[in-house]
C-alpha cells in the first residue's frame, strides 16, 4: 500500500517585480511504499529541497497534489517529520527538551513525554548529553537530536534533506549506518534527500534520480541489497556496480548544470 | 597589541579601574593646582565635602530616591505596553503595516520637547514626570521589541510546524523565547535612556528629585553639588546596568558565548 503519493506535484517561484517566475520543479509523480526508504539524488540547485518542503506543506505546490495515507497534505503537521540541512534545534531547550517538544505541542504528561524523549536520546547514542544546550555539542550530535526530535513525535513518515550535509565524512558515515539502524528496527517509512551517491544507495531500498534544474524525475532505481547493511557492503561489488551506475547518470546532470 | 587578542579577566578589572583613576587625577591636578578657576568647577575633595553635606543635611536620599522611583515608574509602564505591542508586531506582518509607521516617526519626536505641553496638560506633578520617561522610552521599546521577534530564523519556525505546532504556538514557544535575551538586552539599553529623559523633566518645574537639586545648586553656583548628582546618577546608572547583565546572564544561560 502506498503510504504518500506524490501526483504531478511542480514548482514554480512566482519572480520579483519584473523578473520571470523560476521553474524550481518540473511537475513530479512518485508513490512511497510504506515502511520504504527511499532517497532523492539529485544535483545542488534542482527542486529537492522543493519537492520534500512541498510535502512536508512547507511550500504549496504550483501543480498537483500530495497524498499521506489517501489524504490530501493542506500544510505542515506532525504526522510528517522533518529534518533540515541546517542545524534548527531550538537554543533555549535543552537536548532532552528539544527531543520533547513535538509531544509537549500535542499535551503529553511532562514525565511521559521526558521518558519517551530519554528513549530516543538512548536510541540516537546521546545518553549522558540530555541536559546540554545544543550550542554544547557538535554538528553530528545536533543532527542526532534533531532526528530524535522528529522520531519521538512517531511521524507517519520521516522528511530528510540532506541532513549530514555540512557533516564531515567520518561523522557522516556513522550517522547513516544510526540512521539505517533506527530504519531497520522501528520500520518507518522514510524520503531522504541527498546530492551524494553512495549515501542514496546505503540506506536506501529505492534510489530515484532527479535531472538538473528544472528537475524532473529522471530514473527509480530499487537497491537489492540485504538488510542487515555493515558498512562494509559500500565495497562490495553489488554496491559498486550500483554506484558506477548511478555516478554515470548524476554525472550527465552535473555536466549540464555546471 | 595584537587585534582582537582577549585580556584576562583580573588584568580588564585593573585596566578599567586605571581610567577612573587617571581620570580623577586629571581633574584633582587642574582644580587643585589652580588651572581652573573654583567658581567653574570644584575639586574631587570639595565634591566630596558637599556630597556629604547633601546627604547628611539636605536629605538627599530622599530625592535620589523620587528620582529612582519616576524612572521605574514611567519605564515599567511604557514596558508593559510595549512588550505586548512590539511581540504583536514582531510576530504579525499587519499589526507591523499598521503601527510601524507611526512608531518610526513618534521616535524622533523628543520626549524633552513635550515637557511644556505635559504640564499644560498634567501639571508639574509625578504623572508628567512619569509622561516624559514614558514618551522617551516607549516608541523605542516598541520598534526594537518588533525587531527583535520578528528576527527569528526561518527554519526554525519550520521546525516547529513540523513538530505540529500551531500558529498561537509558535508565537509562544518560538519567537518569544527566541527573542526573549535580546528583548532583555534592549529594556536594559532603554532604561539607560530614561535615566536622560528623568532628569531633564526634573530640571524644568519640579521640587524634588536629583534634577531637582542641580538646578538648585546651578542657582547657587555650587558646582560640587552639581557633580555630585551627576556622579550618582552615573553610579546608579553602573549598578542598574550590572544587575541586569548579571539577572540576564542566569535567566538565559543558554544564549551567553
Ligand atoms: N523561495 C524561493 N524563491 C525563488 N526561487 C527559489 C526559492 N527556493 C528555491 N528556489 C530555486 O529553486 C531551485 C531549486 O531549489 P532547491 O529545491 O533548494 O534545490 P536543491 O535542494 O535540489 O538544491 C533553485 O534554482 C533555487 O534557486
Ligand atoms: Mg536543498
Amino acid at each position: 500500500m502506498n503510504k504518500l503519493s506524490i501526483e504531478g506535484v511542480g514548482k514554480l517561484f512566482a519572480g520579483r517585480g519584473e523578473s520571470q517566475p523560476t521553474r524550481a520543479l518540473m511537475p513530479a509523480t512518485l508513490d512511497i511504499a510504506d515502511k520504504d526508504f527511499i532517497t532523492i539524488l539529485g544535483p545542488s540547485g534542482c527542486g529537492k529541497s522543493t519537492l520534500l518542503r512541498i510535502v512536508a506543506g512547507l511550500e504549496t505546490a504550483s501543480e498537483g497534489r500530495v497524498l499521506l495515507d489517501g489524504r490530501p497534505v493542506t500544510g505542515p503537521g506532525a504526522d510528517r517529520g522533518m529534518v533540515f540541512q541546517s542545524y534548527t534545534l531550538f537554543p533555549w531547550l535543552t537536548i532532552i527538551e528539544n527531543i520533547a517538544f513535538g509531544l509537549r505541542e500535542r499535551g503529553v504528561a511532562e514525565t511521559q513525554r521526558l521518558d519517551v524523549a530519554r528513549r530516543w536520546a538512548q536510541q540516537v547514542g546521546l545518553k549522558g548529553f540530555e541536559n546540554h544546550y545544543p550550542k554544547q555539542l557538535s554538528g553530528g550530535m545536533q543532527q542526532r537530536t534533531a532526528i530524535a526530535r522528529a522520531l519521538a513525535n512517531d511521524p507517519e513518515i520521516l522528511l530528510l534533506d540532506e541532513p549530514f550535509g555540512a557533516l564531515d565524512n567520518q561523522t557522516r558515515a556513522l550517522m547513516q549506518e544510526m540512521l539505517l539502524g533506527i530504519w531497520e528496527r522501528e520500520a518507518k517509512t522514510v524520503m531522504f534527500v541527498t546530492h551524494d551517491v553512495e549515501e542514496a544507495i546505503f540506506m536506501a531500498s529505492r534510489v530515484v534520480v532527479m535531472s538538473a534544474r528544472p528537475g524532473r524525475i529522471k530514473a527509480d532505481i530499487a537497491v537489492d541489497l540485504p538488510h542487515p547493511r555493515p558498512y562494509t557492503i559500500k565495497t562490495s561489488a553489488a554496491f559498486v556496480a550500483l554506484k558506477e551506475r548511478l555516478v554515470e547518470e548524476i554525472r550527465a546532470e552535473v555536466m549540464a548544470s555546471a | 597589541m595584537k587585534p582582537l587578542q582577549p585580556v584576562s579577566a583580573p588584568a580588564r578589572v585593573s585596566y578599567g579601574v586605571g581610567f577612573f583613576a587617571l581620570f580623577v587625577a586629571v581633574w584633582a591636578v587642574a582644580t587643585l593646582g589652580g588651572f581652573v578657576p573654583k567658581l567653574f568647577l570644584a575639586s574631587p575633595i570639595t565634591m566630596v565635602e558637599e556630597g556629604w553635606a547633601l546627604m547628611t543635611v539636605h536629605g538627599f536620599a530622599y530625592d535620589i530616591g523620587i528620582t529612582i522611583w519616576r524612572v521605574v515608574g514611567g519605564f515599567v509602564l511604557a514596558a508593559a505596553i510595549a512588550l505586548p505591542l512590539g511581540i504583536m508586531m514582531g510576530a504579525y506582518k499587519p499589526v507591523e503595516a499598521f503601527f510601524e509607521p507611526f512608531v518610526s516617526f513618534a521616535r524622533y519626536l523628543p520626549a524633552s520637547a513635550f515637557i511644556p505641553l505635559l504640564i499644560l496638560w498634567a501639571g508639574i506633578g509625578e504623572t508628567q514626570k512619569l509622561l516624559v520617561i514614558f514618551i522617551g522610552s516607549f516608541f523605542q521599546l516598541v520598534l526594537m521589541i518588533a525587531v527583535a521577534v520578528g528576527g527569528v530564523r526561518r527554519d526554525l519556525v519550520d521546525a516547529a510546524y513540523t513538530l505540529g505546532s500551531s500558529d498561537r504556538s509558535v508565537v509562544a514557544r518560538v519567537l518569544l523565547p527566541n527573542a526573549a535575551p535580546e528583548i532583555a538586552e534592549i529594556l536594559r539599553m532603554v532604561l539607560g535612556w530614561a535615566w536622560t529623559y528623568v532628569i531633564v523633566a526634573e530640571l524644568i518645574g519640579s521640587s524634588s528629585g536629583i534634577g531637582h537639586m542641580i538646578t538648585d545648586s546651578q542657582a547657587l553656583l555650587n558646582t560640587g553639588q552639581i557633580i555630585f548628582g551627576i556622579i550618582v546618577i552615573g553610579l546608579i546608572g553602573l549598578i542598574s546596568d550590572f544587575l541586569f547583565k548579571w539577572a540576564n546572564q542566569r535567566l538565559f544561560p543558554w544564549a551567553s558565548a
